[in-house]
């Protein structure tokens, strides 16, 4: 789909009997963080204008979390932006974290539904009727 | 998923599968590597700083039999699960942590400092340290081979280069 690399099989490659749901569990951990760094670069670029170090520096973690689970696209952006921050382009790096909140939004949507789906798909043998809606 | 302290006190007396001790202030990055170690049967502790890395390090190879015993003294059902554990800390000393596995850039302390404060301990400084980084800094990574790091890998770990790691360095 574009949105998810190699490093995303990975993590679901690690699921066993013992961790069913790692893949989950990792990607919940992976919201929970990102989300706060979105809000800690937003502060930062209202804070701290033009200070480029210190946008670039928040937005090399929540590039490094991206890269972890194979957010390819939204790492992407992350790289763009760090880009515009190397280039000292205040408007670029405004732009460019727009679209890293955009992936990052349809990241979200595009994760949960998946995991939904295979929580209606359920393990196998057990479900006996069609998913609700 | 919970990364538990399953290495220290030893559960019972199950032959110890090495134990791993990972170092990463990601939480993200934290469950990958604890996954790709625990699927390769390893007994993993994960931290989320240097500086707590360090403390259990101490934790398990600093404290004499005496200065836990009187450290505990007056709990006596703490004392009763307390030497308990830490007797069997005592009995694996040295080799409780098999390998550490750190992130490079952490705020506070950094895995290099981290790794730097190991080889400087008489105690610590045959465990071997692999860093692990999602830049590829050739200075950085020859800085910290130069130190005394097993290894260095770069992000994102996948689980043949713990593998091949684990196979190289452990026993």
């Amino acid at each position: 789909m574009g949105y998810l690399d190699e490093q995303f099989c990975q993590i679901e490659d690690l699921q066993d009997e013992t961790s069913p749901n790692f893949a989950e569990e990792v990607v919940s951990l992976f919201f929970k963080d990102s989300v706060r760094l979105v809000t800690n670069i937003e502060q930062a670029m209202e804070k701290y204008p033009e200070d480029f170090n210190r946008w670039d520096a928040h937005m090399q973690q929540l590039k490094g979390s991206c890269y972890s689970i194979g957010a390819s696209k939204m790492n992407n952006e992350c790289t763009l932006f760090r880009n515009n921050c190397g280039q000292e382009n205040a408007e670029g790096c405004m732009r460019s974290f727009q679209k890293v909140k955009r992936e990052h939004a349809i990241l979200r949507q595009k994760l949960e539904s998946y995991f939904q789906l295979l929580r209606q798909a359920g393990p196998a043998g057990t479900a006996t009727r069609p998913a609700g809606k | 998923m919970a990364s538990s302290c399953m290495g220290i006190g030893g559960e019972g007396s199950a032959p110890a599968a090495p134990h791993v001790l990972a170092v990463d202030d990601s939480s993200v990055d934290r469950a990958v590597i604890t996954g790709i170690l625990r699927s390769s049967k390893f007994r993993v502790t994960a931290v989320d700083s240097a500086k707590r890395a360090l403390e259990l390090l101490g934790s398990v190879c600093g404290l004499t039999e005496p200065q836990i015993i009187s450290r505990f003294r007056n709990f006596r059902f703490l004392c009763c699960i307390a030497c308990a554990i830490t007797y069997s800390c005592i009995g694996l000393q040295g080799a409780n942590v098999s390998m550490i596995i750190t992130d490079y850039w952490m705020p506070d302390m950094t895995g290099y400092e981290l790794l730097k404060k190991v080889k400087e301990s008489s105690k610590l400084r045959e465990i071997p340290v692999v860093i692990m980084s999602s830049e590829n800094v050739p200075t950085r990574i020859n800085r910290c081979l130069e130190e005394g790091a097993e290894d260095f890998l770069l992000k994102p770990v996948r689980r043949s280069d713990v593998s091949r790691l684990c196979s190289r360095v452990l026993p």
